[in-house]
């Protein structure tokens, strides 16, 4: 991938500025975790990245985009309808192909949700919607994640193995998050947004406690 | 926490009750277009079409005055009639919760508002009352369930912190109706549009109104001037928004009583011998007894009623999955998420025209182009119902929120849009389904064997006894309908009333 670059970026919302200007490099294999008050404009910055629209990124965004008629299954697949043909898409939402079952079960496996594939995503819980989200993501294996607080609804045990598996499969990954512990762990880089600027930027291991409350 | 279903089950879209049901309405469908007369009978179907074309294109306004005439006594019918409907509605929904009121409006509205102005043809004659009673009544019934709905809905609170000596008419003006006002007046002026419709229509039986003038430059061929009548139709719908001002309405409602035409002086003899003689059984009449009015109604039944049931049913059933498919094919032009707001102008330029155009005004046209059998009727029938459902869809699908990276173009309307469209999709169809069946039953005036051409027939005939018997079973058929489409509704956990689906 090439690296993936904002240049005096903003965004304005109803004539106010709400974030910017920004400038941000992202290399490949960089693992970022942006924190920051809620408000302070994490989400603008994931839209502001999401904007180039490259087919190399995958989202997860913090309203998670489920269609709940549809089942796991359908939903997860949801990642890869734009490497198949229509009428492709079109069977496998009539008659599922068994290579896409097998292929979609292997991705729940690893968030624990294998059971629920035929379930619809509406009579799900909040944090298996999010799962069945997250599944879709990792199924659509692009090199970039962008994600809006892809854990917020998950258990301790839950969260790190959702992490595991969104970094192990993504080369690159930006992610929004409220727990600073997890942040620290899983990214190499910490983001701090600030009124929607950027008021920390540092490698994971150089960040103390005391930098990060001073953006609380 | 649901994960029972068997793993080696594949779940499909096919397997979804609400598929399901639709696969059921589908294949009904199917046996009925095989069943049904869906020939072009005339000679020379399409150069006809184009000239009725010419005609849209070209239109003649060299009759303008007579049309603007015609256009003020339309809209005097609909003011006059929907007025006086909203307002003994709002009465009809104070006392909805006895029974025998709500059977009384379901029976009202299952009687097309063409049937009651040929029945008040009969004793009214061609008085403005009988144009005027027959949006009323209809309309009247309507309103009563709908309002009443509205009112279930709202808030009682403020009720409750009142006074309970403050009397029902205060507490009612004070704490229920300020909350829903927003909602009844919408509704309101909706089926105000649908009585615009059906004005124009009431012309076919003889009221001045556009539907007259149409039908006589229609037998002369003067297809300019039958584009100019459809021009100035399309318009004053079009602009409703425009000239329909609350203040302005109450002007419009006072004026328009005096605004309906003379027509022709009642002759109170008509009415009289209308109840007391036209409409006692024949064989009752003449002394045959009951043996005689046996044979009477079994003749009636086999002979009219039963064909035409027949026949409603399969057009009914045509024009219902018809309609469902258009507006699945259609919403995407006037979608946010396929098209982008420049683009949705033809789209909505279509469904405005498709919508706005009454489907027997529609039936008569295509009609007299292909010659009779149900293909004018059934594609009249999916032309409107289509277009008002896909209008409807289609307003919905531009509030859905998409994910940002969601992929474009035909994925994204089976997989993101109509997944989640398809609920409300199925309850606007549903709902629809009796209002198509109660303007298929009409459209047998226009000559398709429909429960319609009976009455129709019965009425030429100068047999009011008949006439009346068919309207009743037409009314029962409505209801039944309608009633199964509610069971499916229920069963399918669908939303069920109406007032949130129409004034969308």
């Amino acid at each position: 991938m090439s690296p993936l670059i904002l240049n005096q970026a903003y965004a304005d919302f109803g004539g106010t500025r709400v974030l910017g200007p920004i400038s941000l490099h992202v290399q490949p294999g960089e693992h970022i975790a942006l924190v920051g008050r809620s408000g302070a404009g994490k989400t603008t910055l994931l839209s502001l990245l999401y904007d180039r629209r490259r087919s190399d990124i995958t989202f997860i965004p913090q309203t998670l985009g489920l269609v709940d008629t549809l089942s796991v299954f359908h939903n997860v697949y949801m990642g890869q309808l734009a490497t198949h043909s229509g009428a492709y898409n079109l069977i496998n939402l009539i008659r599922p192909f068994r290579t896409q079952i097998r292929a979609v079960t292997a991705v729940l496996e690893q968030l624990d949700m294998a059971s629920t594939l035929w379930s619809r995503v509406g009579e799900l819980s909040g944090g298996q919607r999010q799962r069945v989200a997250v599944a879709r993501s990792l199924f659509q294996d692009a090199d970039v994640l962008l994600a809006d607080e892809p854990v917020s609804a998950l258990d301790g045990p839950r969260s790190e193995a959702v992490m595991q598996a969104l970094i192990k499969q993504n080369t690159t990954t930006i992610i929004a998050m409220h727990d600073l512990d997890l942040a620290r762990r899983y990214a190499n880089r910490l983001i701090g947004i600030q009124d929607g600027t950027i008021a920390l930027d540092a490698p994971s291991r150089a960040v103390n406690t005391h930098d990060l409350d001073a953006l609380y | 926490m649901r994960s029972t279903r068997p793993e080696h089950k594949r779940w499909s879209v096919l397997s979804a009750p609400l598929v399901r049901t639709s696969l059921w309405l589908l294949g009904i469908a199917l046996v009925c277009v095989w069943l049904a007369d869906l020939q072009i009978r005339s000679t020379a179907p399409w150069s006809e079409l184009a000239r009725f074309g010419r005609g849209l294109i070209q239109p003649d306004f060299a009759t303008f005055d007579t049309a603007i005439v015609a256009l003020t006594r339309t809209l005097a019918f609909a003011f006059t009639g929907v007025g006086a409907a909203a307002v003994l509605g709002m009465g009809l929904a104070l006392i909805f919760h006895y029974r025998v009121v709500r059977i009384f409006c379901a029976f009202v509205r299952s009687i097309h508002e063409l049937f009651w102005a040929l029945i008040f043809l009969q004793f009214f004659g061609l008085h403005p009352i009988t144009g005027v009673l027959a949006i009323a009544l209809p309309y009247a019934a309507t309103f009563g369930r709908v309002y009443s709905e509205i009112l279930e809905e709202g808030d009682r609170g403020a009720v409750e912190a009142l006074s309970a000596h403050s009397g029902l008419i205060s507490i009612f003006w004070y704490a229920r109706v300020p909350d829903l006002w927003a909602h009844l007046t919408s509704y309101t002026s909706y089926r105000f549009e649908c009585g615009m419709r059906s004005s124009a229509v009431l012309g076919f039986v003889g009221m001045p109104t556009l539907g007259f003038y149409l039908e006589s430059s229609y037998a002369e061929g003067q297809y300019g001037e039958v584009g100019m009548i459809l021009l100035i139709f399309l318009i004053t719908i079009g602009s409703l928004r425009l000239w329909l001002r609350p203040k302005l309405v109450v002007l419009y409602l006072l004026a328009a009583p005096f605004l309906l035409g003379a027509g022709l002086p009642i002759v109170w003899g008509n009415a009289t011998r209308f109840f007391t003689v036209d409409i006692i059984p024949s064989p009752l009449r003449n002394g045959e007894g009951v043996a005689g009015l046996a044979s009477w109604l079994g003749d009636l039944l086999l002979y009219q009623a039963l064909p035409g049931i027949g026949t409603t049913l399969v057009l009914t059933q045509i024009a219902l999955v018809g309609t469902g498919i258009v507006a699945l094919l259609t919403f995407p032009l006037i979608s946010r998420l396929f098209v982008d707001r420049f683009r949705q102008v033809p789209g909505h330029g279509l469904l405005i025209i498709g919508r706005s155009v009454p489907e027997y005004l529609l039936a008569y046209i295509l009609l007299q182009l292909w010659g009779p059998s149900m293909l004018p009727a059934a594609v009249a029938l999916v032309i409107h119902n289509g277009a008002i459902i896909g209008h409807l869809i289609g307003r919905q699908s531009s509030t859905l929120r998409l994910r940002p990276d969601v992929v474009g173009g035909f994925n994204c309307y089976t997989y993101e849009v109509v997944p989640r469209l398809y609920r409300s999709f199925l309850s606007f169809l549903l709902y629809r389904w009796e209002i198509i069946m109660r303007e298929t039953a009409i459209l047998g005036i226009l000559g398709i064997t429909t429960l319609g051409f009976y009455v129709d027939s019965a009425i030429q005939e100068l047999r009011f006894d008949r006439a009346l018997v068919l309207i009743f079973i037409t009314a029962l058929l409505n209801i039944g309908v309608d009633s199964l489409a509610r069971t499916i509704r229920w069963q399918l956990r669908l939303r069920t009333t109406p007032a949130k689906l129409e004034a969308v």
